[in-house]
């Protein structure tokens, strides 16, 4: 499917490219214009994301099958002949999409456009911030699209810079801290996927139909299959020390972004700092590409270390859920909180996936955009509040429930969300995810622990609730005008897909079944198998 | 005898411009006095006409001229492409430099030395003569002395002149005394005599090693790898950026080439594999692989660690210049034709990505006054062209893509993993995260930092913009498509005498 001879995947990933361009090219002073380009291109990339929705093929499976993607575009980028002691380089411009990524793309479209509406009270420098914006729209839709791993690469880290300058330029008070943490943690985790991504390009190789010459490759389906790795190089065979060495530094690439214990510490620096657009798009899309990056790649590449890390892998899943509410309990700080909260959640996406089985994996992908959906509408609320009071404590607020009554239902939506209440879309991807974690024998224990995790994010949820909306009134805050038109468009879109979600989720779920269906299938028949390219 | 050496000219074009002009520039410089661009512009027609014949030079094939003690291969023409490009981007840099316009008389004699040091650094890639190279090496050194000092009534100018002079003293010094001994062992000052000396009689091992150690003596002072770097800060710093420029990229890619020759030549036994351990094997001793390595890792590292903490953007980059050599020198480890080429694509990205920051440093310093990273706070408002500029090169510098230096670094890391040389390779991206912090410093105090309040935003003249395009161009689309270097560095790894 293209338009103009451009595929829609190549459109949606780069339509904001087209965008950024454009508002360079705006007066500076136009304020208005700037804006609404950027909306205009955001609201163009929902349209395709609404359209790739109702055309996806729900019965295809990709994960591992080149027929099994969609809008599948492929063309050579680069190509380097053959000479005599180096092999032919070549590396496609390859993306396409499956169950596990149309939920991303989808999420991604949304969040940015979103993100565009919450970034309206920007004043300073408002054409850079655009620009970056839509840079880093760019970057992640990417992210999620490639195929290719050098593709994947690119965008992985086309996405630091315009963050840098996000949270660097237009946070906080400790913005130039929390930037640099953010940059130097997410560059460390890249240089060690860049590792192991030349370790598997170095051991993988295909032939090509038209001349039958062998050659390395960055494609990703081939790096799945463990026919193509050559004998004797450094990733072939099964549960090699080499295999796990690499599958931990992807891992650690991954984990920082998620991001995993002890490697969080950059997030809640980031999210405190960062204005609330852009701690929308961190928590709602960036964290995600942590644990989409694990079950497109590590988890298909690396089936026999994925088995053999199972049990440590769940272990850090609790450790999040746990250890993230428990600080989140612990904090006065309302955005704080918030991002601690998003460590804790993510945490149950990393249980969801250590399970293996359908219904963990399936639970941890949901997870992954109701927390985008989620978070994205706390941390709105957070900016709605900050925005009047200019104060983030949460024992400085009381009795706002009467003064702002629309702030207060939606927020509590939001709340009850997150908390996992029966009704809203928290509850099914939780529920799927322990559900499929309590299943495995051997992360049973584990998983009872991790409950102990909700009921945790029940009580700095409602404790959080009360801290704000219940008690008397401060004087100070008896002018604070409720939420405005604007701040309610970009919240109430989100409320209906969680309200939504919680009582029929089956519209998410039917677009990842064959796609989960299908990667668990390759954990558990190469997990213990052997490669063939031994 | 006449015969061979009327033959040899042929192959020799290129030079002979260089030698040519040299004369008409200092000619010119007598008439012209006052009016001083003359000579500028002579200086660069006359690397655009020796840019011809180095083109016309591709047609050659592979010849040894001169009774042997120049070698015209793909290996050389690569890097006199490189020097030959980057003194044209130094002498363009240098029209409009206010630096050299304010503290010197005339830059007459300027561009006369810049064509000198071309010449030096070209014949610096062919020579297979050990005569031949220090002879080379010396002509390329003292002109950088008297160039580094160029703007003498600077007081730090003078004193990088004096430091650079004792440094390279001292190292040549001990580099000729290594050739001395090479030669008492061997019998050849050629290297490829030494190599047939190394591979079939037995020589005192002992000896070989002190020679072969008074020799990279020579090459680290060269190409400033650590511990042989002290002189680069100082003279970094002292320097005119625009010479600054042309050491840190042209003087660097020389060294690079006649180090990677001899290495090739003479210690490599080509009957062995191309990555098998066993290549090193005809000089023996010491692991000769294991102190590059070593070498390599103490230059990233300690440039890396020290630039940290540098206040003085000239004097970052000089530290920052000393990690890449770390970094280039990973492919030397290599030394397979595969780690050659990674450091030939290296040179061709650092080429414009350091270029660049140097011209963005002294567009800023002409206007300012300062290379202090503190003055450059809100640089970023006061001119978004130049803040963009130096972001893309400093990106590439650190190797994020999509820049052409993560290109470079790809090469390398590559070349490191194939060979199977992995704790290098950690080491050497693990570098790479701490460069980003320096690197990052100075866009922080660009664009993360609001200006002083009575900071003017700065102009920049039209041909400036367009010196910069053409750095920044390269520095992001080489990042995109990179298959035209690759085939270029693929297809000159080719040497005399070497299959």
């Amino acid at each position: 499917m293209s338009f103009l001879g451009i595929g829609i995947l190549s459109w949606i990933t780069f339509l904001p490219i087209v965008g950024m361009v454009l508002i360079l090219f705006l007066p500076k002073d136009n304020k208005k214009a700037i804006r609404w380009t950027s909306v205009f291109f955001t609201a163009l990339q929902v349209m395709l994301a609404v359209f790739i929705y109702m055309n996806f093929n729900r019965g295809l499976a990709g994960v591992n099958l080149a027929e099994g993607f969609q809008y599948v575009e492929k063309f050579s980028w680069i190509d380097i002949k053959s000479v005599s002691w180096f092999g032919r380089i070549h590396i496609d411009y390859f993306v396409g999409i499956d169950g596990l990524s149309v939920l991303m793309v989808i999420l991604t479209a949304i969040i940015s456009f979103i993100a565009v509406f919450a970034s309206w009270g920007i004043e300073k420098s408002l054409r850079g911030y655009f620009a970056l914006l839509l840079l880093l729209d760019t970057g992640m839709m990417g992210v999620f699209v490639s195929l290719d791993f050098f593709l994947f690469y690119v965008f992985w880290e086309v996405m630091l810079l315009p963050m840098y300058f996000l949270i660097g330029v237009w946070g906080g008070p400790r913005r130039e801290y929390a930037a640099i943490k953010f940059f130097l943690y997410t560059l460390f985790g890249s240089v060690l996927m860049l590792l192991a991504m030349i370790a598997l390009y170095f051991s993988v190789s295909v032939i090509d139909p038209a001349t039958g010459e062998k050659f390395h490759t960055f494609n990703m389906l081939a790096m799945m299959n463990p026919t193509n790795y050559d004998p004797g190089s450094i990733l072939a065979g099964v549960g090699t020390s080499w295999r796990y060495i690499a599958f931990i530094a992807l891992f650690i690439g991954f984990a920082i972004k998620v991001p995993i214990f002890p490697f969080h510490t950059w997030l809640p620096d980031a999210h405190v700092e960062a204005p609330t657009a852009i701690s929308v798009i961190l928590a709602g899309v960036l964290l995600k590409m942590g644990t989409y990056g694990i079950l497109r790649i590590s988890y298909p590449m690396f089936p026999d270390a994925t088995l053999h890390y199972q049990v440590p892998l769940a272990v850090l899943g609790f450790i999040n859920i746990v250890y993230g509410a428990l600080v989140a309990m612990a904090q006065d700080d309302f955005k704080k909180l918030i991002a601690y909260s998003s460590i804790s959640h993510m945490g149950i996406v990393i249980l969801g996936m250590s399970a293996l089985n359908t219904q963990g994996v399936t639970g941890a992908i949901l997870q992954m955009f109701n927390h985008g959906t989620i978070t994205a509408m706390l941390f709105l609320i957070v900016g709605v509040i900050y925005d009047r009071a200019h104060t983030r404590g949460l024992n400085e607020f009381g009795g706002l429930m009467n003064q702002m009554p629309k702030y207060s239902g939606i927020m509590t939506i939001a709340f009850f969300a997150a908390l996992g209440l029966p009704g809203l879309s928290g509850f099914i991807s939780e529920a799927f995810s322990f559900l499929g974690a309590f299943q495995v024998e051997a992360i049973r224990w584990i998983t009872i622990a991790s409950a102990l995790g909700i009921v945790l994010t029940a009580a700095y949820m409602l404790w959080t609730l009360q801290r704000v909306f219940l008690g008397s009134l401060p004087e100070k805050w008896k002018s604070l005008p409720d939420i405005n038109g604007r701040e309610l468009f970009t919240l109430i879109p989100l409320a209906i897909i969680v309200i939504i979600l919680g009582i029929y989720p089956s519209p998410a779920i039917n677009l990842m079944t064959s796609a989960v269906n299908t990667l668990v299938g390759v954990l558990n028949q190469h997990g213990g198998a052997m490669f063939l390219g031994q | 005898m006449l015969d061979q050496i009327l033959q040899s000219l042929k192959y020799f074009q290129t030079e002979t411009v260089l030698v040519v002009s040299f004369c008409v520039i200092v000619l010119a410089d007598l008439i012209f006095r006052k009016k001083s661009n003359v000579t500028s512009y002579l200086a660069l027609i006359s690397l655009v006409v020796a840019t011809y014949y180095l083109g016309l030079q591709g047609s050659d094939g592979i010849k040894s001229i001169f009774f042997n003690m120049f070698a015209v291969d793909p290996f050389s023409l690569f890097f006199k492409a490189i020097i030959i490009t980057a003194s044209f981007f130094v002498l363009l840099f240098s029209l409009n430099s206010k630096e050299l316009v304010s503290k010197t008389r005339g830059v007459g004699e300027y561009n006369a030395l810049v064509i000198a040091l071309t010449l030096g650094m070209v014949l610096m890639t062919g020579a297979t003569n050990l005569l031949m190279m220090y002879l080379a090496l010396e002509l390329s050194s003292l002109t950088s002395y008297i160039l580094a000092g160029y703007t003498k009534d600077a007081e730090d100018s003078s004193e990088a002149s004096l430091k650079y002079i004792i440094y390279g003293a001292l190292s040549s010094g001990i580099m000729l005394y290594g050739i001395s001994i090479l030669y008492g062992l061997t019998g050849s000052v050629d290297i490829y005599g030494i190599h047939q000396a190394l591979m079939f009689q037995h020589l005192n091992t002992a000896a070989l090693v002190v020679a072969g150690i008074f020799i990279v003596v020579g090459f680290g002072y060269k190409i400033s790898a650590v511990p042989f770097h002290f002189w680069t800060p100082d003279v970094y710093e002292g320097s005119p950026i625009t010479i600054t420029a042309l050491l840190s990229v042209a003087s660097k890619a020389a060294g690079f080439a006649m180090l990677i020759r001899f290495t090739k030549v003479t210690f490599i036994n080509p009957a062995i594999g191309n990555l098998d351990p066993g290549m090193w094997d005809i000089f023996k001793g010491i692991d000769w692989r294991f102190i590059l390595a070593i070498l390599s890792v103490l230059s990233m590292t300690i440039g890396n660690l020290v630039a940290l903490s540098q206040k003085n953007l000239k004097r970052l980059l000089a530290y920052s210049s000393i990690a890449h050599a770390g970094y280039m020198l990973m492919g030397l480890v290599v030394l397979s034709n595969e780690g050659i080429a990674a450091v030939m694509i290296y040179f061709i990205v650092y080429l414009f990505m350091n270029l660049g920051a140097f011209y963005v440093v002294m567009l800023i310093a002409d206007r300012i006054g300062s290379e202090n990273i503190d003055d450059y706070r809100g640089m970023g408002f006061r001119s978004p062209l130049l803040g963009v500029a130096m972001t893309i090169f400093l990106l590439s510098l650190t190797g994020i893509p999509p820049t052409a230096g993560f290109i470079g670094k790809l090469y390398l890391f590559s070349s490191l993993i194939s060979a199977k040389i992995f704790w290098l390779a950690i080491v050497g991206a693990l570098n790479s995260v701490v460069s980003l912090y320096y690197y990052v410093r100075v866009l922080r105090n660009m664009f993360l930092r609001d200006p002083q309040a009575n900071a003017q935003s700065l102009q920049i003249s039209f041909i400036e913009v367009f010196i910069l395009i053409l750095l920044v161009l390269p520095t992001i689309l080489l990042g995109l498509y990179f298959t035209p270097i690759v085939e270029f560095a693929q297809a000159s790894v080719t040497m005399f005498g070497i299959q």
